[in-house]
């Protein structure tokens, strides 16, 4: 199996400028700001069908193109290095094994979009991360590549490793912006987007680490090579996390497109006990939910879309017959209440209802018409907020009782519970009203 | 006041954290962690500190403080277990990690021992679903595959000196 960006995942080892040099690194780096111009660049990364890698998956060349270049105000990269999406770790191998492959990106990217000043976002708790990227950045400057006059040309990048401090929002692109500006992570509404209005008011660039990571193969070795490695419209590979029930959890580097029952089965090893495959969360918390019988669907965006889930980030989290699929939403809507960031009521009260009707469910306290209830709650949390966390909130609490409604009937007719999943600090009230008969949700 | 969180060392390294943004408000979450590593937490003095040395009103310090969950406004055990609660720790068993740890430690979630050595709480995903189930120590190392028994030898590599938990630095874990 072809490896690009995952030949330098070698356990405990990360690759420092000369290393990562001898391997050809910042070749490519070299070709751009010697031989190309910025609109070659732009047009080869259009060709190579580069998507987001982040969770979008937007067309990164056309992202680029809609930077504009005459406002007199300066362009900024702002590098997403959140990687809050449940189920994904990708972001996290790169930075500590090729942490020079993400700032070569970083300057191709500067290249091409005139940007003469990087923020690396990195979420809080990455501080191995943090730490190695910073001596990167030193080395890198020590070199040339970064600096006063890269390559000696007349460009100037300075790049600032920049560490949040633990908020899922932060990974949404504006509100990455609000908080690198200092401010609680609010998303903004868009239009304006940022490639127009970003970061102090100034055209910027959001990508993530992995799409960056991935530029200097495109450079290297040609758009059509790396379009031709993956599906239809996307291009290359991508760093599938894979991760719950499967023997071997981890990352793997893979073509886009590539069947899902390929990913679990020939490279995670398959289920990792006696349970048969039950259900799988293919992109990230906020995908819908796969059940055993959709896994013979591309990984790619296009086609996890046409059967209305999502390639997200790249998260797989695969789930086997012992789960209890109630448990599991309860577990993932929690999530969305606790990292809603409260702006909009349609996502703050949605989630709080929904947390709380869950977690009554888990308590042994569900109550027919609980599931109908969830689902109308779900209608009105998509489409209706200034960011998608209520959008990507609503793709579990649609999909997980649609597709599993007998089990949720069931457990509340039989008023199961499992105290186990129920945190007091968290739920407070809800889980010491105990057996108590009034339910206010 | 403001000499008192920011003591000459802290200040010579917030000026360079400073230089680095457009503005100064920008540097904020990189100045509050900084005073937070040094004085263990963020007090009222310590938000007044700030807000006065980025020229910010106070209560724009305390929205950020207050939004972030990294942050905190009490002081804390010297060793932290964050327990991931998300769903492929969940999944994997993080229930029964935190029913150990609570029956270890004697507290419930969010207290510190009597000692102030200890406490532990759940969070949200740390991007370490590989090593399900798993928790972070206080803010840096990253540990993974547990069982009630590699809990309890964690804590005795903790309690024994072999491990030191306070250290900020974590591994190149993967």
């Amino acid at each position: 199996m072809k490896k690009l960006i995952s030949r330098y995942f070698v356990p405990g080892k990360t690759f420092w400028v000369e290393e990562y040099q001898k391997d050809g690194g910042y070749e490519a780096a070299r070709k751009v700001f010697e031989t190309m111009t910025r609109e070659a660049v732009i047009d080869e990364v259009k060709k190579s069908n580069l998507r987001g890698l982040g969770g979008a998956g937007f067309p990164c060349g056309m992202k680029w193109s809609f930077v504009p270049q005459t406002t007199g105000k300066p362009v900024y990269l702002a590098v997403n290095a959140d990687e809050g999406e449940p189920g994904t770790f990708k972001d996290k191998y790169i930075l500590h094994h090729a942490p020079h492959l993400l700032l070569e990106g970083i300057l191709i990217a500067a290249f091409a979009n005139n940007v003469h000043k990087a923020y690396v976002y990195i979420r809080g708790e990455y501080s191995a991360a943090a730490e190695i990227l910073e001596k990167a950045v030193e080395e890198a400057r020590e070199k040339g590549f970064l600096g006063k006059k890269v390559f000696g040309k007349d460009f100037d990048l300075e790049v600032v490793v920049h560490r949040g401090a633990g908020a899922y929002i932060c990974g949404e692109e504006t509100g990455l912006l609000e908080s690198l500006e200092g401010k609680r992570a609010y998303p903004r509404l868009k239009p304006p987007f940022p490639a127009v209005v970003g970061l102090f008011g100034c055209p910027t660039v959001i990508n993530n680490v992995e799409t960056l990571s991935y530029l200097s193969f495109i450079i290297n070795r040609g758009a059509e090579w790396y379009a031709g490695l993956g599906s239809p419209k996307n291009g290359g590979m991508r760093l599938l996390c894979v991760s719950g029930h499967v023997k071997n959890p981890g990352v793997y580097e893979l073509p886009l497109g590539i069947p899902l029952r390929k990913v679990i089965y020939e490279h995670a090893g398959g289920m990792r006990g006696e349970y048969p495959l039950k259900a799988v969360v293919p992109g990230g918390l906020s995908a819908s939910v796969l059940k055993a019988d959709e896994i013979d669907v591309g990984m790619d965006f296009d086609q996890l879309r046409a059967i209305g889930s999502m390639a997200g980030s790249g998260g797989v989290m695969v789930l086997d017959e012992s789960t209890c699929m109630v448990e599991a939403l309860m577990v993932t809507m929690r999530f969305y209440a606790h990292e809603s960031c409260g702006q909009c009521s349609p996502c703050r009260e949605g989630t709080g209802w929904v947390d709380r009707i869950l977690t009554r469910v888990v308590s042994g306290r569900g109550k027919q018409g609980d599931v109908d209830n969830l689902l109308d709650i779900c209608s009105f949390m998509g489409g209706t907020t200034i960011c998608a966390l209520a959008d990507g909130a609503a793709m579990p609490l649609r999909s997980y009782p649609t597709k599993f409604r007998q089990e949720f009937e069931d457990y509340i007719a039989k008023k199961r519970s499992n105290p186990e999943l129920l945190s007091e600090l968290f739920h407070g009230a809800e889980t010491k009203r105990g057996g108590q008969k009034e339910l206010t949700v | 006041m403001i000499d008192k969180i920011f003591t000459p060392e802290i200040k010579a390294k917030a000026d360079a954290l400073v230089a680095r943004y457009e503005t100064k408000r920008a540097s904020i979450l990189m100045i509050l962690r900084l005073v937070q590593d040094y004085h263990g937490y963020v007090s009222p003095e310590a938000e007044a500190a700030v807000a006065e040395y980025l020229e910010l009103p106070q209560i724009d310090v305390h929205e950020v403080v207050t939004f972030y969950t990294l942050f905190h406004t009490k002081p804390r055990a010297k060793t932290e277990f964050h327990v991931c609660r998300t769903l492929a720790c969940s999944l994997l068993g993080a229930g029964k990690i935190v029913k150990h740890l609570e029956k270890k430690l004697g507290v419930k979630e969010g207290e510190v021992t009597a000692d102030g050595e200890f406490c532990f709480d759940q969070v949200e995903c740390l991007g370490a679903c590989e090593i399900a189930p798993m928790l972070q120590i206080t803010e840096g190392e990253y540990v993974g595959d547990l069982t009630p028994a590699k809990i309890d030898s964690l804590m005795e590599d903790i309690k024994s000196g072999k491990m030191d938990p306070y250290k900020k630095k974590q591994k190149v874990s993967v």
